[in-house]
């Protein structure tokens, strides 16, 4: 892994070149504008029922159709990408604060504070994917911040690591042993010259992260341990549409391409930015 | 040889260790005493405190963590709170269900990843390797039970081709296996290509070629041979991939393995139920990558042991 000084301007044109990040840009820029814009954008109000209308397939008035109570899905499925991009944001940032603070204590320390953290995460580490999450929200009951905390310390060990790898590369370099000569506290050090050489490749682990994180949310919720009803979560979405899957197979169906639609947005971003980068970042 | 193989193997053992510590701890403070569950709503407060001392749930954390460890080591994992059957018991028939997936899935993951990944490189920048290389992104992107309802909407609602879910004949395992291996094996068609990429500019691969070899036999025998450890590397994590997403390919085909068995679990707050069923599936993905790291040292005799 090698560590990038580059410009921000040199780094656009690079991922100006790569068709497949800015296709992945693209669809994260649409992603964003639907959130935004949801209370102009969404035909109906989400939690608007009509029980006439239920579990109808897609026409002219419902343009993805209702669900099984009348609801509309189109302005169901606009509403939740707020849900997504926020949790899947929040968790990011959980995992990226804890991973940046164990990963530099780690690497600057070493010794002791190397091993038993390391160790630490090695054990997080040993749980297959899902399983630490469905035990953190057991714990903490389902709902969105414990889903969020859930997907945050899933994520820990990874951003730890490769913290611990880039602070360990950074701190050996000239500049910074030059800055100690002069005096310069421990804590200075790493916030002015060591982390910041390390964003450009946390950007694109947070992309991968992202897209990762969004899968995890939507699995829990999936499960039923995650984002509750009536809240318009797409995981909840593709659960309940499972239940009408012969009479109304369109729920569980757009709830799950807008899902992959998003995930493969982020992932796109993130391998763009990646080989723009030419870093060695794997999920 | 040997010695790299105990340490290696007594290196896991504080990992396990902790993985024990954390779900006991864990159990231990969700919400709601699994004595007042067990006896129900009529309880009163002197029942569940003899229960509770039945169930040792009085004593400090330190000494249950000490004494579980004990039980585990004879292989009892406690009984289960719903139907007081021992939770080893109806884990073991779980666990032969979970196994099959798991296996089925893994096979898929390796042979459709690795020729993939492997003709992707080799014919790079073609259409196969763009059409593998998307469709990897595609299948890394979709959630693993929106691909299973999907399939059960088409192969078992409409077609009506094959079973929508249970376990039984063959048939029954095509749809959760495929479900289950699909971002598996983009990974690994993923991490193959790139590996490969690494070296089929290298001089024994024109070297193979010159002497007039086969592309399969050159890319299978010769490149993969030397782009492999990466790949296996990969195909260890996946491995908690996999038993991951079991948890929801069973939910899903309603697959009577360990995965839904601990969704059943948690809902019906079974905590003993949970704590085994967590327990194995992490030894599960200690042991297998334990496994792996032993599978360089035949994959590769650069490996050099210590």
């Amino acid at each position: 892994m090698s560590v990038h000084r580059s410009s921000a301007s040199a780094l656009w044109r690079r991922l100006r070149r790569n068709r497949l990040a800015l296709g992945g840009g693209l669809m994260i820029g649409v992603l964003l504008i639907v959130a935004a814009l949801a209370p102009y954008l969404a035909p109906y109000d989400p939690a608007h029922q009509s029980l006439a209308d239920k579990l109808a397939g897609p026409t002219a008035r419902h343009l993805l159709g209702t669900d099984e109570f009348g609801r509309d899905v189109l302005s169901r499925l606009i509403f939740g990408s707020r849900v997504e991009l926020a949790v899947g944001v929040a968790s990011v940032l959980v995992g990226l604060a804890l991973g940046t603070a164990l990963g530099t204590v780690a690497a600057y320390w070493g010794g002791i504070a190397d091993e038993v953290t390391m160790r630490a995460l090695d054990v997080l580490l040993a749980f297959p994917y899902l399983l630490l999450a469905i035990l953190v929200v057991s714990v903490l009951g389902a709902n969105v911040r414990s889903t969020i905390l859930a997907v945050g310390l899933w994520a820990t060990p990874g951003f730890a690591r490769v913290i611990r790898g880039l602070v360990l590369l950074v701190a050996g370099q000239e500049y910074v042993e030059a800055s100690r000569a002069i005096g310069a506290r421990t804590a200075r050090i790493i916030l002015r010259h060591v982390l910041p050489n390390c964003v450009s490749v946390l950007i694109v682990y947070a992309a991968l992260y992202m897209a990762n994180a969004i899968l995890l949310e939507a699995a829990l919720s999936f499960l039923g341990l995650g984002v509750q009803p009536p809240a318009a979560s797409w995981g909840v979405m593709i659960s309940t549409g499972r239940d009408y899957l012969l009479e109304a197979p369109h729920i569980a169906t757009f709830a799950g391409l807008a899902i992959a639609f998003t995930v493969l947005g982020f992932n796109l971003f993130a391998d763009g930015l990646r080989d723009a980068l030419d870093t060695k970042a794997t999920p | 040889m040997t010695r790299f193989l105990v340490r290696r193997a007594a290196a896991a053992i504080p990992i396990m260790l902790g993985v024990v510590f954390i779900v006991m701890g864990t159990m231990d403070v969700i919400p709601g005493d699994p004595a007042a569950m067990m006896l129900g709503q009529g309880a009163t407060q002197d029942m569940v405190t003899r229960l509770r001392a039945e169930l040792g749930l009085d004593r400090p954390l330190a000494v249950r963590y000490v004494e579980y460890l004990g039980r585990l080591l004879r292989g009892d994992l406690g009984h289960s709170i719903v139907d007081g059957r021992p939770v080893s018991e109806e884990i073991r028939q779980a666990w032969t269900a979970t196994l099959e997936l798991g296996a089925a899935a893994l096979v898929l993951t390796v042979v459709v990843g690795v020729t993939a990944g492997a003709f992707a490189a080799h014919w790079r920048d073609s259409v196969f390797d763009g059409a593998s290389r998307v469709l990897a992104l595609v299948g890394l992107s979709m959630p693993v039970f929106w691909t299973g309802i999907v399939f059960i909407l088409v192969f078992s609602l409409e077609l009506r081709w094959l079973p929508s879910g249970g376990r039984g004949a063959w048939p029954h395992l095509v749809l959760p296996a495929v479900t289950l291996a699909i971002p598996s094996a983009a990974t690994i068609a993923r991490v193959t290509r790139s590996a490969m990429l690494g070296v089929l500019h290298e001089d024994y691969v024109r070297t193979a070629y010159a002497k007039g070899a086969h592309d399969a036999a050159v890319l299978f025998r010769h490149a993969l041979r030397n782009a492999i450890i990466p790949v296996v590397t990969v195909l260890g994590l996946q491995l908690g991939q996999l038993l991951g997403g079991a948890i929801l390919t069973e939910t899903v085909f309603s697959w009577p393995g360990v995965g839904r068995l601990l969704v059943q679990a948690i809902s019906s707050r079974d905590y003993i139920l949970v704590e085994g069923g967590v327990l194995l599936l992490a030894a599960t993905f200690v042991v297998t990558n334990l496994a792996v790291d032993v599978a360089y040292a035949y994959l590769d005799p650069r490996v050099v042991y210590r």
